[in-house]
């Protein structure tokens, strides 16, 4: 190991020298292989983004254990179970308490445009809030008034007038499902592929709203445990207790119950997937060309080292050099370019784009692998450079 | 005392081609070259002067005959064993082939890296000195492209003799060269060479600078003629 340091340091850097002595080349190559990054981290930010995005609800549950009807597929698309489990739920040790959360996507009229959307409506106990909301705790007597409900002032469209009244503490009506109703309060979730925007009101409310849907059929059932009882125990007795119309599950399996959604049952995935395969093929392609165009105007060169008595493993050292600076050098400028874009894209859309370590670190490696796989392609020209051409 | 032959050829035949079309470039050479000699190859194009000059270099593999090279028989040698004989002797073209992206000096370098008893240090000053002695000192920062031909061929020459190799192999090395500056080359080669006691081994058409040779041996389809004359330097 050592030799082998004392020996990187002997070496003259060829292939370092050989890449700067072309800046214009150098240039085109770097920003080659920062589009090919960008592209990664753009389709990676957007997956992440609709996985976190859709789960935001979720992760802002206020609850240990959650109960949904085995057929129900993701938060807008939830069967009911019957309300008997959760009281059935409550002789279980350790349940402290069981609380229904009502879930149904409706058409409104939005305040300010008077066009009709959809949306999501949360309905719950208001003296026992289903989520964890600093705003929800403040604005919980609103609610149980009737039709008058809370509105998530992230939503997807435009709400930007209606948000301004309703902080400054008026009170907006609109209708929703033929009914006038209320709007009051404010609280910030966000928006996310399957709704752009949320309402949530006291379980009363949402039967009035929706007079098909029964109190005893459940969308949600939230269940909080006693301190010091471990949620994945808990879990297990209640799957043995409960029948089998109910799937009991720990919050975290419920993020990743939506994750799992959105990732095997939409094409959504896979066209990220997708994306993320075609930008590394782009960067391939690119530098590849830098490489073997590199390696085309050396090769007489690179003939001479070898009559010299350099042998072939040099020349391959040369060229993988020069692909992990392409990597290292391309990548600096596309995590820049890709904050931007991410920037950009949480202002336009609302959605959670952000760069984290991990990312990162995956666009590296996929970058050194892009440039690695160019870099193997690009030497087989090197069989090219024979010595005895040189008399 | 009786020296062994750097250079010691006995009855080497080399082939082109497979099969059918498998033809003899070289017919039955001997040839023995002592310590020091200068030795000029002369004779047309296609006499097989420059697939000799490959086969000592250990740029092609011999098959047919013995060939040693500074007592290491190059005959059915590995590619390894090859590459290990080329670090041995140094090469001169008729072009310079320098590293375009490397500078004199760092093109100089490149003929010591392959020897890893020398330091970076050592590498750095060695390399200047030489340029120095081929007469370029006060360039040894700039690039091939900012060189002359003559320059450039005194940086190749530099490369070639920087690590002090025991023979010295060049190829027409004045043929891009107007008259002036393949004298001094030629003459700079041989002076180096005499200072550091290296054969050279050179062929050329060029007929201006044959008296520099101690001995010259001529060439014609595949075979040295019979005598290897004692050159009589004219003038």
């Amino acid at each position: 190991m050592i030799g082998f340091i004392q020996q990187i340091r002997r070496r003259t850097p060829l292939g370092w020298l050989q890449l700067t002595k072309q800046k214009s080349r150098l240039l085109v190559a770097i920003s080659g292989v920062a589009f090919a990054d960008v592209l990664m981290m753009m389709q990676l930010g957007f997956q992440s983004a609709l996985y976190e995005s859709n789960t935001r609800l979720h992760q802002n549950l206020n609850t240990d254990l959650v109960l949904i009807n085995p057929q129900g597929q993701n938060l807008v698309n939830m069967s009911s179970f019957p309300r008997r489990r959760l009281y059935q739920a409550m002789s279980v040790e350790g349940v402290k308490s069981a609380e229904p959360l009502y879930v149904n996507i409706a058409t409104w009229k939005n305040p300010e445009t008077q066009k009709e959307t959809r949306i999501l409506i949360l309905g719950f106990n208001p003296n026992k809030p289903a989520f964890d909301l600093p705003e929800l705790q403040q604005n919980l007597n609103k609610i149980k008034m009737p039709d008058t409900m809370l509105f998530d002032e992230a939503s997807r469209g435009t709400y930007q007038e209606t948000i301004a009244k309703v902080a400054q503490g008026e009170t907006v009506n609109t209708e929703l499902e033929r009914r006038t109703i209320h709007i009051n309060g404010l609280y910030k979730v966000g928006a996310s592929f399957a709704a752009d925007g949320s309402l949530m009101t006291s379980d009363q409310n949402f039967l009035m709203l929706f007079p098909k849907k029964s109190a005893s059929s459940v969308s949600i059932g939230l269940i909080d445990l006693e301190p010091g009882y471990d949620p994945q125990q808990v879990a297990k007795s209640l799957k043995a207790y409960l029948p089998s119309d109910v799937k009991v599950l720990t919050k975290q399996e419920f993020v990743e119950f939506e994750k799992n959604y959105w990732s095997t049952n939409t094409a959504i995935g896979f066209v990220f997937s997708l994306g993320v395969t075609m930008g590394f093929l782009v960067g391939v392609i690119i530098v590849y060309q830098v490489l073997s165009t590199d390696v085309n105007d050396h090769i007489g060169e690179y003939a001479t080292f070898k009559a010299m008595g350099y042998s072939h493993a040099y020349f391959l050292g040369v060229v993988f050099e020069e692909a992990v600076i392409l990597a290292i050098l391309g990548f600096i400028p596309g995590v820049a370019v890709s904050l931007g874009m991410y920037r950009l894209t949480r202002i336009a859309t609302n959605l959670p784009m952000y760069m984290t370590v991990a990312r990162a670190l995956q666009v590296l490696i996929l970058t050194m692998i892009m440039c690695g796989i160019s870099g193997v392609i690009a030497t087989r020209k090197l069989q090219a450079a024979d010595p005895a051409d040189m008399f | 005392m009786l020296q062994s032959p750097v250079i010691d050829i006995k009855h080497l035949d080399h082939f082109f081609g497979q099969g059918q079309l498998r033809k003899q470039v070289l017919f039955n050479i001997n040839l023995e070259i002592q310590a020091g000699e200068v030795i000029i190859l002369t004779g047309p194009s296609g006499s097989g002067k420059t697939t000799l000059l490959t086969l000592i270099g250990g740029l092609r593999s011999v098959h047919d005959g013995s060939l040693k090279v500074l007592n290491k028989e190059m005959c059915n040698a590995s590619a390894k064993e090859l590459v290990e004989a080329r670090r041995r002797i140094g090469y001169i073209f008729q072009a310079h082939n320098l590293h375009k992206s490397l500078t004199a000096q760092q093109n100089v370098q490149m003929g010591l890296e392959l020897h890893p008893e020398y330091s970076v240090a050592e590498m750095r000053s060695k390399s200047a000195q030489m340029l120095e002695v081929v007469g370029l000192g006060n360039r040894i920062n700039y690039y091939p492209e900012d060189l002359s031909g003559g320059q450039k061929q005194r940086v190749a020459i530099a490369r070639a003799l920087v690590s002090h190799p025991k023979i010295v192999l060049a190829d027409e090395p004045t043929a891009a060269l107007d008259k002036k500056s393949g004298r001094d080359v030629v003459n700079l080669m041989q002076k180096l060479a005499k200072e550091q006691g290296c054969t050279i081994l050179m062929v050329t058409h060029d007929n201006r600078i044959l008296d520099i040779a101690d001995r010259i041996v001529h060439m014609e389809d595949g075979q040295l003629s019979n005598a290897n004359l004692q050159l009589v330097t004219a003038g």
